[in-house]
């Protein structure tokens, strides 16, 4: 009795081995198959942030017309992305980078971390250049502009009408109505506290003090505001005004119309830029892999693959952003180095403001 | 300390006992010396390096810079809320966990399995996720509304309870599953009422149990960074939100660094009071006892298993319920999508494959994390000879359980920092996932086996080595059968976490080979309606795949202990 329970558990116990090594491939993570699709090929490292996504073609077209194998190492958004960058100056874990946005991008200059490139500009790309970039360390790759989205189905229900500017937001109308992520947590957010200090200047807390009173709700992430709170997101929420981007209607049409739209009074242009690593181990492959983001193909992929607008006016975007996703005329604007001299000081005020 | 030997043995002993007891300590040392390296340098090196990056300034160390810091009243409020959130959730987690043990592990009850491995799903769901479902219970307009908990700091407290209460379950459990019942039926016997024996009986034999997996709780969700955010809305900060934001955002090193100090300080303290409150009255004998009938006296335990039930299973409810809507209808569209890269391609590989790419990594996280975790359990519980090597045992024991209590920003900054140098880039490596997979998994599978190895009698093992056992024989003839069962459900832990771990391996996992919390996360960041879905149906299909294979290991428990 006590021999044959003995080997039943011993049999049960080899099989789950085997069904779980089987499983895993006996692991010690990935094993084989590791580069052996672009073995031999010349590795460059692209360290970018979380979002970023190309379609496999494009990229194997581009390893097989350089030579060169692309290894992509997400690192977080774009802050955190930056302040990678900056800690490991000394010894980049990267050849170039990628996603660095106008609100870091001076941190970055300031400290360094990039190396002198200055490739060819696709046409409509010098107008989204970095202002005070005179060593050429930073090319425009993709710009998108942070726009609060309100819910029109929700308010026509309603017979009301939603609300055009920051200054409607603090209006009893619109009382408890505003979801946004927060300033701290998320760059959207960030944008929207510059987009605030734009607008009112040095008068920004009082701004945000009536905008809480009217019952503003914040959310750490991106996600959190627009999928869960959003009454057009995905968890069918309860507040129909959201912070997210001008391109985000062409992402609720159904039935030939969307069922959002972004209000373009309200916008703070995002501008991502790309560049060569100081101290770069490949930086021939760097400039090449600069190269391709600005090349048609790649900014003809970007709306698809990133949800962000190309610097290029060479490519067509898509049907239904060219229909849905309009840009707004004029975006609120603060200089690079206003930003990098203030940056922690706002952010701190407001963190006091808003949390306990 | 007493050994029983035969007439004349004292004398005979006296002679080998400094060589065998240098040798003793050897042994020791060569059991600690790996995962000692491991945690130094997975560990250790990396927040040393950010620490040192904030402090030293311009070459000098800077004290004050760090009291400046911890002075401001805004880092006390947020050291208060921190400590008693964490507080709070401990507590429910504990008073929830333990009638479910009980009644899981003790009981003969039909489906205890499924429930046992049920209840483990929320330990791996992603916060993001978890966070929605909340939400959507918890809103104005939702079943719950009218509580008016939205947002509040009650619902910060029921999130982080949400996802650990599974450690009370499990931790307690395995004890009291191996508890000897005959002391408590000898009370009975004499005329204690059920209550009296649970007081006076059970509770102390299950402390040590009790206060590692309070303990392990309260480091979670101490260091809970997730829920804080997604519940309760920016309204509360904690030590960990603080560290985050200084650290990724406002590259505020030197407050950073004062903090992460801070949290290394209390973590110690805690861990130091719950190694003395662990500490174990005497050996209990252990065996395990077949679970028992259903009687009438048990309905209290049942009730609050029941409302546990709810508890945790309203959130998951409505995340199913959620993942099967497309377009207002039921369907099973957002599962078949799970085959695809996502609409609009918001994937690199589709679920499918990062699913594979989740379990191959939990299979190297579990057998580092079980060996490390066995290592560690094995040199602490050892019965020390004198008040010196008892220290440095408890001391062992606490280092390992220091990377639960420190801020993940901190570990993941300092690889970058500080793992580039030497003669490998292990920045690079595949294997960085697994790793600190495992050194999260790592104080579970200590929890879980330091216990049960306590428990046992330090004279099997004397007894054993007086009748010419070596020290692997005494190992396998007397540790491994009592083990046998935690060692499993310490395994099936390790696997858990690493297939719900988020905040390490978003930070190491490699682009093309992302697991399936990084995927959703991925998923629920981007708009369009089918990729909500999909997050959905994505997390469903990670809790089953977790549930599944704690099934199997509760089935393969079956039958195996007392057949060696």
């Amino acid at each position: 009795m006590v021999l044959s329970t003995h080997a039943r558990s011993a049999v049960l116990t080899g099989l789950a081995v085997l069904a779980t090594s089987v499983l895993g491939g006996c692991s010690l993570t990935g094993s084989s198959s590791e580069d052996e699709a672009s073995a031999g090929n010349d590795p460059v490292v692209l360290v970018t942030h979380d979002s970023f996504s190309l379609p496999d073609e494009l990229v194997s077209d581009f390893e097989e017309r350089t030579g060169l194998s692309l290894e992509v190492r997400p690192s977080g958004d774009a802050g955190t992305l930056t302040n990678k960058l900056v800690l490991t100056k000394d010894d980049p874990t990267g050849d170039v980078a990628f996603g660095v946005d106008n609100t870091f991008a001076s941190r970055a200059l300031a400290e360094g971390v990039f190396a002198s490139y200055a490739p060819e500009l696709p046409e409509g790309a010098e107008a989204h250049e970095l202002p005070g970039d005179e060593d050429d360390l930073l090319t425009p790759v993709d710009t998108g502009a942070v726009c609060l989205n309100v819910d029109d189905t929700w308010y026509a229900e309603r017979d009301q009408a939603p609300p055009r500017t920051l200054e409607d937001l603090t209006r009893p109308a619109y009382r408890d109505q505003l979801v946004l992520p927060g300033a701290a947590t998320s760059s959207p957010g960030m944008a929207f506290l510059l987009t605030t200090i734009a607008r009112f200047g040095e008068e920004w807390p009082d701004y945000w003090r009536e905008l809480l009173g009217n019952g503003a709700r914040l959310t750490g992430g991106w996600s959190d505001a627009y999928q869960a709170e959003f009454t057009q997101g995905g968890g069918k929420g309860d507040r129909p005004i959201v912070l997210s981007y001008d391109s985000s209607p062409a992402f609720t049409v159904s039935g030939g119309t969307s069922s959002t739209s972004a209000l373009l009074d309200t916008c703070f242009e995002q501008v991502e830029y790309a560049g060569v690593l100081a101290g770069a181990d490949n930086p021939e492959g760097a400039e090449q892999v600069v190269d391709f983001l600005l090349s048609d193909e790649v900014q003809a992929a970007l709306p698809e693959s990133m949800y962000v607008f190309p610097v290029s006016s060479q490519v067509e975007l898509p049907a239904a952003w060219a229909k849905h996703a309009p840009r707004p005329e004029q975006t609120w604007e603060v200089d690079p180095a206003d930003i990098d001299a203030n940056r922690d000081d706002w952010l701190r005020d407001w963190n006091d403001l808003v949390s306990r | 300390m007493r050994v029983p030997s035969g007439p004349g043995a004292p004398r005979g002993r006296q002679a080998p006992r400094g060589r065998a007891g240098l040798g003793r300590l050897l042994t020791l040392a060569a059991l600690a010396v790996v995962p000692v390296l491991a945690l130094g340098l997975f560990f250790v090196v990396p927040v040393s390096g950010m620490l040192a990056r904030g402090l030293v300034v311009d070459g000098v160390v800077d004290p004050g810079a760090v009291l400046e810091v911890l002075g401001r009243p805004r880092v006390h409020r947020v050291l208060w809320f921190t400590a008693w959130s964490a507080s709070a959730a401990t507590a429910l987690a504990v008073l929830l966990g333990l009638p479910a043990a009980y009644v899981l592990y003790r009981l003969d009850l039909p489906l205890r399995r499924l429930l046992r491995a049920l209840l483990l799903v929320p330990f791996v769901l992603p916060t993001v996720v978890v966070g929605v479902a909340f939400k959507q219970l918890l809103r104005e307009s939702g079943p719950l509304g009218f509580l008016g908990l939205e947002e509040s700091a009650v619902a910060i407290v029921l999130g982080l309870a949400f996802f650990n209460v599974s450690v009370v379950i499990r931790v307690v459990g395995g004890a009291w599953e191996s508890l000897d019942p005959r002391p408590g039926e000898a009370a009975a016997a004499l005329g204690a009422s059920p209550r009296q024996v649970f007081r006076t009986v059970t509770l102390p034999a299950l402390r040590p149990a009790i206060v590692s997996a309070a303990s392990v709780v309260f480091l979670f969700c101490a260091s809970g960074f997730g829920v804080v955010l997604t519940l309760g809305g920016l309204r509360w900060s904690t030590v960990e939100t603080e560290i985050y934001l200084l650290t990724t955002n406002l590259l505020d090193l030197q407050a950073a660094a004062a903090l992460s100090i801070l949290q290394l300080v209390v973590v110690s303290v805690l861990l130091a009071l719950s190694a003395r409150l662990r500490a174990v009255p005497g050996g209990a004998s252990r065996v395990v006892a077949r679970p028992r009938p259903v009687r009438r006296g048990d309905w209290p335990w049942l009730g609050a298993t029941a409302v546990l039930l709810v508890y945790v299973g309203a959130p998951i409810a409505t995340l199913v319920a959620g993942s099967l809507r497309v377009d207002g209808a039921w369907s099973l569209g957002n599962y078949r999508a799970l085959g695809t890269a996502g609409s609009e391609q918001a994937l690199l590989v589709p679920v499918t494959e990062a699913l594979a790419n989740s379990v191959r990594v939990a299979v190297d996280a579990t057998w580092m994390a079980l060996l490390l975790g066995g290592l560690v359990a094995l040199v602490v519980t050892r019965r020390s000879r004198g008040r010196a090597e008892r220290r440095v045992r408890g001391a062992l024991d606490a280092f390992f359980m220091l990377p639960l209590g420190v801020s993940a920003v901190t570990v993941g900054f300092g690889f970058l920092v500080t793992l580039g140098r030497g003669p490998v880039d292990l920045r690079d490596s595949a294997l960085l996932v697994p790793i600190a997979q495992a050194l999260v998994a790592l104080p579970l599978v200590v929890r879980t086996l330091a216990p049960v190895l306590a428990g046992i009698d330090d004279r099997q093992r004397q007894a054993a080595a007086s009748l010419g056992a070596g020290p692997l024989r005494t190992l396998v003839t007397v540790d491994l059968p009592v083990v046998w069962k935690p060692l499993l459900a310490a395994a099936g832990f390790a696997f858990a976490v690493s297939l719900g771990e988020f905040g390490a391996t978003s930070f190491l996992a490699r682009e093309d080979r992302p697991t399936v919390p990084v995927v959703i996360f991925r998923l629920i960041g981007h708009p369009g309606a089918m990729n909500y879905g999909m997050a959905l149906a994505a997390s469903v299909v990670l809790a089953a795949t977790t549930a599944l294979v704690m099934l199997a290991v509760e089935r393969l428990r079956v039958g195996s202990v007392g057949a060696f």
